[in-house]
């Protein structure tokens, strides 16, 4: 494998707390050395000026679709569209068919990443049998093979024994478990935010209260015993001043926003795009800013794309039978430049350390930093390109993003995984 | 497209004594007024109606039944481009049936306001005659429509516009030829 | 000014104007229907689409009498005999009803937001005849000329919506229109029929009827809609009747001369008693009547100004 010089870019390594004028080489696939002036003969010379070095980006919360509807994704498409997004390494949810909740899935999943994926993939294994929430997961055999997390997806484990169980056996293999926080009943049929919105457009809502009993729950679970609690896709403001709450107690909570939750509100819904449903919904303004707050305030640890690839046919349909979720790896970047460090919510090395070294830490991953000698994984971005979303131009095999037309200003412009540059394709030199 | 006035061709007391006139001949040529009705094309033609048959009143010393008829939805030009009129109310508070109609308008043009009246007059009834009295007929017809009474003829090109103007809807009685500007 | 926009989706995007404009066309539209030949040729060679997804006779045979009165060619397809049942979806529907070129389609159907899907992909107008619990235009529109004909306007009136607000499309159009042309609407339900933030519509919400009908010119009943009762919204019937119910004894709250309106069908005993509905104070057939008017007049507003809005 060639060398790599990448020269004369801004390096931001939060992991290591640096931010500086600095070159990085790059050798057999692992950070040689990050220092001034560098020169070496034999490496392919990468010209980053005005640039921004970053590790590489992480994702922890994606749906790659295979196995099963490989229709809407697969795990070479996605991880096309992870490289093309910026991402270095993607956490991919147990939710196909059949679900990952046994080693034979999870040794398939590693194996197409393997021959086909360009991109890190780190599987999260099922919590429960089946994704059922009736009987644990063979989660010890899975952590064994491979996976860096436990989840049910979008099936919360309603039971709350269940849950205690899944937290306090999880924790002896130091895996976080991520819950999809709502109470299925209380959300019932809801498809969009509860609120003035759904009053107004005559759709069933799902209120804030849904997702907050849940956080709610589980974080009184963690003060019950030792465990690694992980929120996902946190949306409403009383979760973020739960989570604030635990944090403050001393819990192992760890959380993650998606990029349209800190970006749209519910008002979108009055479309009927069906690209604007998601679960957890877009909610209120008033969640909108509770949650930048809680970026801004370091209460939200991680950004995750939550990306989930619908088939065009199954969204062109009436609001409430189009299935939930939107496509985010090749969004994400974009939307936390512009969103949070262009309008100056928080320092591209804070971003950065959203995206880098705080997933790595939350599925400890040996990732997410640029200390010489660990995997040559970097993003390198541009904070001032301006960049106008095109669904048509999307490496995933799915289109549905209610951000299409938009101009936001920043952008990942190269990917390197393991010292090979993977995005774009034909290598800049 | 701006217009002038070229020539005022009518003013109140002309206007009024050409009522007067026409007012005579409906009921000369009617031998009289028996189940006589009047009904006025909107807008401008509801006016005139109201006064002409104010005026056989006066000369016949009897009441005569008189109705408005708004002939937008029996328009043949709905569909064209441009937005669509007002539809108004029509009124016609009797049976039309074996009566004999007086039809008035103000300006006979192309005829097919006209037109639009006749359909809109014989959905509502199978009346004895129509008649049709307009204040100026001023040529260019596009459909074999004449009128029976007629104030004034006057010739005219396609460019020009005849305005007329009545004290209850413009303030004043008067008839002008317009030109483009 | 003529109504400039293609689809009639709801009455929330409507102005003021385009209202009153409405309004005013069904009164010159009301005079056909009392005359012999009850047909004027306003819409002649015009073809109009009853696409009806739920069942209705009330608004589909409405409308199918506005068409022909308007002397438009019009036909019914209901859910049973569409390839809705074969699985077809709204959109593919939509594609082979535009391929036959339709003039206007008229759809009623279960999930809010229907008709704007339509709408987006159809060349035709679109009119919203009921989606989900969103909007019914033309009940509000004809409920309006109704309580403008037999209270002579609508700024000042005060008026209740009483009945299951959370599901109702009526109560939303009504609201929407009614607080345009500057009644005060109030609404009144058992809480667990009042949906979230409904107060920034600029109603206000009581949850005890005597309080609602207290000096009101004009109620409004909905309808419970037994076919969809969860029972978790009331315990029952009877007790839903005790607390909600209309009857001539509570009326006296309101005013002498106050009016009674339902959407129909009436649910006799549940939302309104029978003396109630048969009463003088009730104006539930004029609304029928009023219905085919106000239709007529919005089939004719949408035929006129659509070129340019398409072109456009």
């Amino acid at each position: 494998m060639k060398k790599l010089l990448v020269k004369g870019g801004r390096v931001i390594d939060p992991a290591n707390n640096l931010d500086e004028h600095l070159d990085l080489l790059i050798a057999g696939g692992k950070i040689a050395q990050v220092g001034k002036q560098l020169e070496d003969k034999e490496a392919q010379i990468i010209d980053v000026q005005r640039l921004i070095v970053a590790p590489g980006f992480i994702d922890m919360h994606c749906h790659l679709r295979e196995p099963g509807r490989e229709d809407e994704e697969t795990i070479e498409s996605g991880c096309r569209a992870a490289a093309a997004g910026g991402f270095t390494s993607v956490a991919c949810m147990p939710n196909t068919d059949p679900p990952n909740d046994s080693q034979s899935v999870t040794e398939f999943i590693l194996k197409q990443a393997a021959e086909k994926g360009i991109v890190n993939v780190f599987p999260i294994g099922a919590a429960t049998k089946g994704l059922l929430g009736e009987e644990l997961a063979e989660i010890g055999e899975l952590k064994e093979t491979g996976i860096v997390a436990v989840s049910d997806d979008g099936h919360p484990i309603y039971n709350s024994n269940l849950m205690r169980k899944a937290l306090e056996y999880a924790g002896m293999f130091d895996l976080p478990v991520i819950d999809h926080c709502e109470d299925k009943e209380l959300s019932a049929h809801g498809v969009m935010n509860e609120g003035y919105y759904s009053t107004l457009l005559g759709l069933p809502g799902i209120p804030a209260a849904a997702e907050e009993i849940m956080v709610a729950r589980n974080i009184i679970l963690t003060a019950l015993i030792k465990g690694h609690l992980h929120i996902a896709h946190l949306s409403t403001k009383g979760s973020v001043e739960l989570l604030r709450w635990a944090k403050a107690q001393g819990l192992r909570v760890t959380a993650e926003v998606t990029p349209h939750h800190f970006t749209l509100t519910d008002k979108e819904v009055c479309s009927y795009d069906t690209n604007t449903k998601m679960n957890p919904p877009l909610r209120s303004a008033e969640d909108v800013k509770a949650i930048l707050q809680g970026i801004k305030d370091g209460t939200i640890d991680a950004i995750a794309t939550d990306h989930a690839p619908h088939r065009k046919d199954e969204k062109d349909v009436e609001y409430a039978d189009a299935p939930f979720g939107i496509v985010g790896l090749e969004t994400a970047v974009p939307l936390a430049l512009d969103r949070l460090v262009n309008k100056r919510v928080i320092s591209p090395s804070r971003m950065i350390a959203m995206f880098t070294v705080n997933p790595a830490t939350i599925l400890k991953l040996e990732r997410g930093t640029l200390s010489p000698g660990a995997a040559a994984d970097v993003t390198i971005l541009n904070l001032s390109e301006v960049v106008k979303i095109d669904v048509t131009s999307f490496q995933s095999k799915s289109r549905n993003s209610p951000f299409h037309g938009w101009e936001l200003i920043g952008r990942a412009v190269l990917t390197i995984v393991g010292g090979k540059v993977v995005w774009p394709a034909k290598s800049l030199t | 497209m701006p217009f002038r006035e070229k020539v005022q061709l009518m003013d109140a007391v002309t206007m009024d004594r050409t009522l007067i006139r026409i007012a005579h001949e409906i009921i000369e040529r009617n031998k009289g007024v028996q189940d006589l009705v009047i009904i006025g094309i909107r807008t401008r033609g509801v006016p005139l109606a109201r006064r002409i048959a104010k005026k056989i009143e006066e000369i016949e010393k009897v009441s005569i039944p008189m109705g408005i008829l708004d002939i937008t939805m029996y328009r043949d030009d709905l569909t064209a481009v441009g937005p669509q009129p007002i539809v108004r109310q029509t009124n016609i508070p009797f049976r039309i049936t074996d009566k004999k109609v007086i039809l008035i308008d103000d300006v006979l043009f192309t005829g097919r306001t006209i037109r639009s009246a006749l359909d809109s007059i014989i959905d509502l009834g199978r009346p004895k005659f129509i008649q049709l009295a307009v204040l100026i007929d001023r040529g260019h017809r596009e459909l074999p429509i004449r009128a029976d009474y007629v104030g004034k003829n006057v010739p005219t090109s396609l460019e020009e516009v005849v305005e007329v103007n009545v004290v209850e809807e413009d303030g004043k009685d008067s008839v002008i030829l317009m030109e483009e500007d | 000014m003529p109504l400039k926009r293609k689809d009639l989706l709801g009455i929330e995007p409507l102005s003021v104007e385009e209202i009153n404009l409405i309004l005013d066309t069904a009164k010159a539209f009301k005079e056909v229907s009392t005359r012999d030949i009850k047909k004027v040729p306003t819409l002649r060679g015009k073809t109009l689409i009853n696409l009806f997804f739920e069942p209705s006779t009330r608004t589909r045979t409405s409308f199918e009498i506005a068409g022909k009165r308007l002397s438009a060619d019009i036909l019914n397809i209901s859910a049973s005999t569409s390839s809705v049942v074969k699985g077809e979806t709204l959109i593919d529907t939509a594609r082979n009803l535009e391929a036959m070129y339709p003039d206007i389609i008229i759809i009623r159907h279960s999930r809010a937001g229907a008709p704007h899907l339509l709408a987006n992909i159809c060349r035709a107008s679109v009119i919203n005849a009921g989606d989900g619990a969103h909007e019914h235009p033309t009940q509000a529109l004809l409920d309006a000329f109704t309580i403008k004909e037999n209270k002579g306007q609508i700024k000042g009136l005060k008026v209740a919506i009483i009945g299951d607000i959370l599901h109702s499309r009526v109560a939303r159009s009504n609201i929407h229109l009614l607080t345009k042309l500057g009644a005060e609407v109030s609404i009144a339900g058992p809480a667990t029929y009042i949906p979230v933030e409904i107060e920034k519509l600029g109603v206000k919400v009581y949850h005890h009827i005597d309080a609602a009908l207290e000096g009101r010119d004009v109620v409004m009943i909905l309808r419970i809609q037994r076919e969809r009762q969860d029972k978790s919204y009331f315990p029952s019937l009877r007790e839903y009747f005790n607390l909600f119910g209309l009857t001539l004894e509570r009326l006296k709250r309101a005013k002498k001369d106050v009016i009674i309106m339902h959407p129909g069908p009436l649910n006799r005993g549940v939302e309104i008693s029978s003396e109630v509905a048969d009463s003088p104070y009730s104006v539930i057939l004029e609304q029928v009547t009023n219905g085919v008017a106000v239709r007529m007049a919005v089939l004719y507003l949408l035929m006129g100004g659509k070129y340019e809005e398409v072109v456009s």
